[in-house]
């Protein structure tokens, strides 16, 4: 098998002048540089949505604050939430399953390279849609007419009626605009690797982050469509006199809620598999063995996958369905955990007997399986109806679904960008200033989330822009507002290290992991043409098969 | 394309399920029997129209690009006559029956459903006249046939989403 | 430290009773897992950890063991399948409750941002503070509530009397509760409905059953009406002939506005502005003058009326008992 790359370097000798460059990464179709925009331009939004949660934050800090009017606190929630799942997690997966799909099956790139690019500039519109809201409308009086409807938008509140002017259509268009960006990306990725695999990669010899990519694609088929379907109906609504929604006509406020949620719980599943793919190949390789049950845990995807377009009413556990539907979606919840639970076993059972080494990437997938772990059995004690009638829209559940996002897939996202951040720019990054960014975040991380749980066991609700003294939530509250200092000086010495490491970072190499799949075989940074001779593997580790011919993976798969 | 169907697919799904979940529930206004005429005729045109397309990607194969045109002309024909048998219904309910899509919750879930459809035929309309177009400046060969077979999925996709729509809201809505 | 009035673990109704007793099982059934799991989790860390002089050689590669999936596949089957069945008991016992003919209803219409109470059987109307007597385990006497909306959702959720549900407009909902102490308990709407969801807090007045009694003999009274001095004569002057009857109720009178609250026995409230802040003179004529600065967002608008105008209607109010 011949991997290596021509000795002809990729970039031309001479630097071209700036605008030459800029017109190039704005006209690429190159699926590397589209990760890579895709990425940059979620970390500008990671900015903004923490910003928002940090002002949220500062305002819950004590009862009765006054740091924003109520209808300012409304605003960012909503915003906080929308940025976050739609233009932070959503654009920085699809911006590593860009970069890294065609280069771990030997392709030069992805199927449809010109509708990849169509794909990222809308999502990117779609942000700067839902961000122009701030200033288009009303102005900036009074931070402008951004929608404050939340996340989830539910009616009849979002009905012209409850919702004048424009911010709820801001909330709909961004969100639509996306969300055909996200259907031409999941596209793309079922295409490329179903027809583009290189000789001999079956799709049982695919690496697992290929596997899940895939699944987290069809799922993007199925689960984003219902809500732009459930949007064309609330535009109907709002715009020419429907009564989709409209409950003085006759008309259902449950059933946007059904139609939200047969979106949003798959789509939670969209942001949760890429992040299961980065520890599938992080994991491995740092405690140098083989993933253990490659093909139990592709089983458990699927199933994962499968069982998730089932159980979207444990949103709806408090809306009054009856005694029937609350027991179907309370077993079919349940059901999602076994798969998820094997999923952290196998990872667990890849660590056993191997030799551990805490590089920054490892740090962080190893507190992503504490924190996984919590998070999966905090869903479980919502699963069970009854305790969720306590505990839902509470701020249990916030800090249960924050455990999800950034305790999981955050930090695997984190231990991507140093796994992989080699790799894309031929750079080793600072190891002192990651370790450094991980310390930090962790505490932040914990200081806030663990303690979030607390209020919710004391009542507080969701979405409330002050509190009452005396319900013994105002010590919580301080001590989750604290964490958010830490979390933040995490990130910015990540920022800090991505941006000094890149200038002056020592040469990376091809493979400075010692790790085993296709995309370490070719130089850092990859050619554009990615292989100068397409790759032949007969194992799902290639590169460990070269490195150790007298006993290669193909002999006991 | 077959992704793109599946996204198209979970798309209507969820009006379609819109459609039923509010059959009967109308507070006022027309009910779909009193206003509702199965387009019989328009459906077959429609419904036809997926054999021509067929037929005519299965001569260009044969390399017969004189027959091709013909069917796919044909396809074009019958879909732009099912499009103006959805406009002639409508004019109807507008303006004869007073159903609009703000009148009730029927009016709201007709509307958008065939609407949606109607909007999906619209667009593979014209792309076939793309097609035909490229053909009468003679820039289609034989090896664009693969090409073709794909957008003739995306017709018969739209074909069998109006079997669906039928049923629902000619048969199973009346 | 105080206990909080809203703890979820502090229950005083069966509904939160029986939530209270699924949990407990829930919990010590997660911890358990938890703590199996990070202990493996943490000993495979250590144990496992590179040592500095070590061979570089590659440790012994596993793919899999067939005997260990089917083991933690089996087992957490097994806790899926007791948890669900311990749900669903108390799905059933909550949602489909006995209802004994004593049974006090009361109708909840969740409206933006402040709650209404009608008691069909005893002919009252009141808002935001609800009054429920006592419950005997041993005889219980509860209070169905049926939930509806006038405009958006709502939910209703005194964490220490049942677990919240939701009030939808076009979607009627029920719940029950049989509180066995006295006392107020709090709580508030738990489904953002708009702008100031954070302040439509909720009291629960549960009184032995004479107590209760005489308090519905008194909202059955209609209103006491104007005495005959001067300043709340010319008070209610004011309030009839001002926009305030257009969202008040007062009964017998003029004032049939259904958008307000009713304001028949305001003066039989601890609250005012759906808890927002305490019914006192000096915060009644503040919420009249200015609702804005108590709760700003709330539907109620500032009337405009001048200091002396502010006054009369306050004195007025004050009658209302």
């Amino acid at each position: 098998m011949a991997t290596t790359t021509i000795a002809i370097s990729g970039y031309p000798a001479a630097p071209r002048p700036f605008t030459l460059r800029l017109h190039d990464w704005v006209t690429t179709v190159d699926h590397k540089r589209l990760g890579i925009l895709y990425i940059l331009y979620s970390l500008i939004f990671l900015v903004l949505g923490g910003i928002e949660a940090a002002i949220m934050r500062w305002q819950l800090i004590r009862p009765h604050n006054n740091l924003v009017s109520p209808e300012v606190f409304n605003r960012m929630f909503t915003m906080h939430g929308t940025t976050m799942i739609f233009f932070v997690a959503m654009p920085m997966l699809f911006g590593f399953a860009n970069y890294l799909v065609p280069l771990m099956i030997g392709a030069r790139d992805m199927a449809f390279p010109r509708l990849n690019a169509f794909s990222f500039w809308m999502s990117a519109l779609g942000g700067m849609l839902l961000y122009f809201s701030f200033l288009g409308g009303d102005g900036l009086y009074g931070a402008g007419s951004a929608p404050d409807v939340g996340w989830f938008a539910y009616a009849p509140l979002t009905a012209k009626t409850f919702s004048v002017g424009h911010s709820t259509d801001f909330w709909i268009l961004s969100l639509l605009v996306s969300g055909i960006g996200s259907v031409g990306t999941a596209i793309n990725i079922i295409a490329t690797i179903l027809c583009m695999r290189c000789p001999g990669m079956t799709l049982g010899k695919m690496p697992l982050l290929v596997w899940l990519n895939l699944t987290m694609a069809v799922l993007v088929i199925l689960a984003v469509s219902p809500l732009t379907a459930a949007q064309i109906m609330l535009l109907v609504d709002r715009y020419v006199g429907g009564h989709f929604f409209d409950t003085q006509a006759g008309g259902s406020a449950v059933i946007w809620m059904h139609f939200f949620w047969i979106f949003g719980h798959p789509e939670v599943y969209v942001l949760v598999l890429p992040a299961f793919a980065f520890a599938s190949e992080i994991i491995p390789v740092f405690s140098r063995k083989a993933i253990f049950g490659y093909s139990v845990m592709v089983l458990a995807t699927v199933a994962i996958a499968f069982i998730s377009m089932s159980v979207w009413a444990h949103h709806m556990f408090t809306v009054g369905m009856g005694a029937g539907a609350n027991i179907f979606f309370v077993l079919s919840t349940m059901a999602i955990a076994v798969p998820t639970g094997i999923k952290i076993f196998n990872w667990l059972a890849t660590m056993w007997g191997g030799k551990i080494h805490f590089a920054t990437p490892m740090l962080f997938c190893i507190a992503f399986l504490f924190q996984f772990l919590v998070a999966g059995l905090t869903g479980v004690t919502l699963a069970v109806a009854p305790f969720d009638w306590q505990l839902g829209n509470s701020y249990y559940v916030v800090a249960h679904f924050h455990y999800v996002i950034v305790g999981g897939i955050l930090f695997t996202a984190f231990a991507a960008f140093y796994y992989w951040f080699p790799k894309i720019s031929g750079r080793m990054y600072n190891e002192a200033l990651g370790k450094l960014h991980f310390w930090l975040f962790l505490i932040g991380f914990h200081l806030t989330f663990d303690f979030m749980h607390i209020p919710g066991l004391l009542g507080m609700p969701r979405r409330i822009y002050t509190y009452e003294p005396g319900r013994g939530w105002d010590i919580w509250n301080l001590i989750v507002t604290i964490g958010v200092a830490f979390q933040a000086a995490g990130v910015l010495v990540f920022a800090a290290n991505l941006v000094l490491s890149y200038f002056r970072g020592r040469a990376a190499g091809n493979d400075p992991w010692d790790a085993w799949t296709l995309e370490w075989s070719t130089s850092s940074p990859p050619p554009e043409y990615n292989y100068a001779v397409v790759p032949s593997v007969r194992s799902r580790r290639p590169l460990w098969d070269l490195k150790h011919p007298e006993d290669p993976d193909w002999r006991y798969e | 394309m077959y992704c793109l169907i599946g996204a198209e697919s979970a798309i209507f799904t969820i009006f379609v399920v819109a459609y039923i979940f509010y059959i009967g529930k109308s507070l006022t206004g027309p009910q779909p029997k009193d206003v509702l005429h199965a387009p019989i005729f328009y459906s077959i045109c429609l419904l036809s129209s997926s054999l021509t397309i067929h037929l005519a990607v299965r001569k260009l194969i044969g390399g017969n690009t004189a027959a091709f045109a013909r069917w796919w002309l044909l396809t074009i024909l019958l879909g732009g006559t099912f499009l103006f048998g959805t406009a002639r219904e409508w004019a109807h309910l507008i303006f004869d029956e007073g159903l609009t899509v703000s009148t009730n919750l029927f009016g709201t879930t007709y509307y958008s459903l065939v609407g949606l459809h109607a909007f999906h035929v619209t667009v593979g309309l014209l792309a076939l006249l793309t097609v035909a177009l490229f053909n009468f400046a003679a820039r289609l060969k034989r090896e664009h046939a693969e090409r073709l077979e794909i957008l003739s999925m995306y017709w018969h996709f739209v074909d069998a989403v109006w079997v669906v729509v039928f049923t629902v809201v000619y048969v199973i809505g009346i | 430290m105080q206990m909080s009035p809203t703890n979820i673990f502090a229950p005083v109704s069966t509904p939160a009773d029986s939530i209270f007793g699924l949990s407990i099982f829930v919990l010590v059934t997660m911890a358990a897992i938890f703590v199996v799991v990070f202990a493996l989790l943490a000993y495979a860390v250590v144990k496992f950890r590179s040592r500095p002089g070590d061979d570089r050689r590659e440790p012994a590669q596993i793919y899999g063991s067939t005997q260990l999936e089917l083991a933690w596949t089996v087992i957490p089957v097994l806790i899926v399948v007791a948890l669900f069945l311990a749900a669903a008991r108390v799905i059933a016992s909550v949602q489909n409750p006995p209802r004994p003919s004593g049974a006090l209803e009361v109708i909840v219409t969740g409206h933006q941002y402040w709650w209404e109470y009608r008691y069909p059987h005893l002919n009252i109307v009141t808002a935001n503070e609800l009054h429920v007597p006592l419950s005997d385990p041993a005889h219980p006497s509860p209070t169905f509530l049926t939930l509806l909306s006038a405009d958006t959702d709502h939910s209703f959720w005194v964490p220490r009397l049942a677990g919240k549900t939701d009030l939808i407009p076009n979607h009627p909902n029920q719940m029950w509760i049989d509180p066995h102490q006295t006392g107020v308990f709090v709580g508030q709407c738990a489904q953002y409905c708009g702008t100031q969801h954070a302040k439509m807090l909720l009291r629960v007045y549960v009184q032995p059953r004479d107590e209760f009694e005489r308090w519905v003999q008194q909202q059955q009274r209609r209103a006491s009406g104007a005495s005959p001095g001067a300043a709340s004569m010319r008070g209610e002057r004011v309030f009839e002939s001002t926009a305030c009857v257009n969202c008040h109720v007062v009964s017998g009178t003029p004032a049939n506005g259904r958008f307000g609250p009713d304001l028949t026995h305001l003066m039989s409230r601890d609250t005012i502005a759906a808890g927002a802040a305490p019914n006192t003179p000096q915060m009644l004529r503040l919420w009249i003058r200015n609702p804005d600065a108590i709760k700003p967002g709330s539907k109620m608008p500032a009337m405009g009326l001048s200091d002396q105008d502010v006054d009369a209607v306050a004195t007025y109010l004050e009658t209302l008992r």
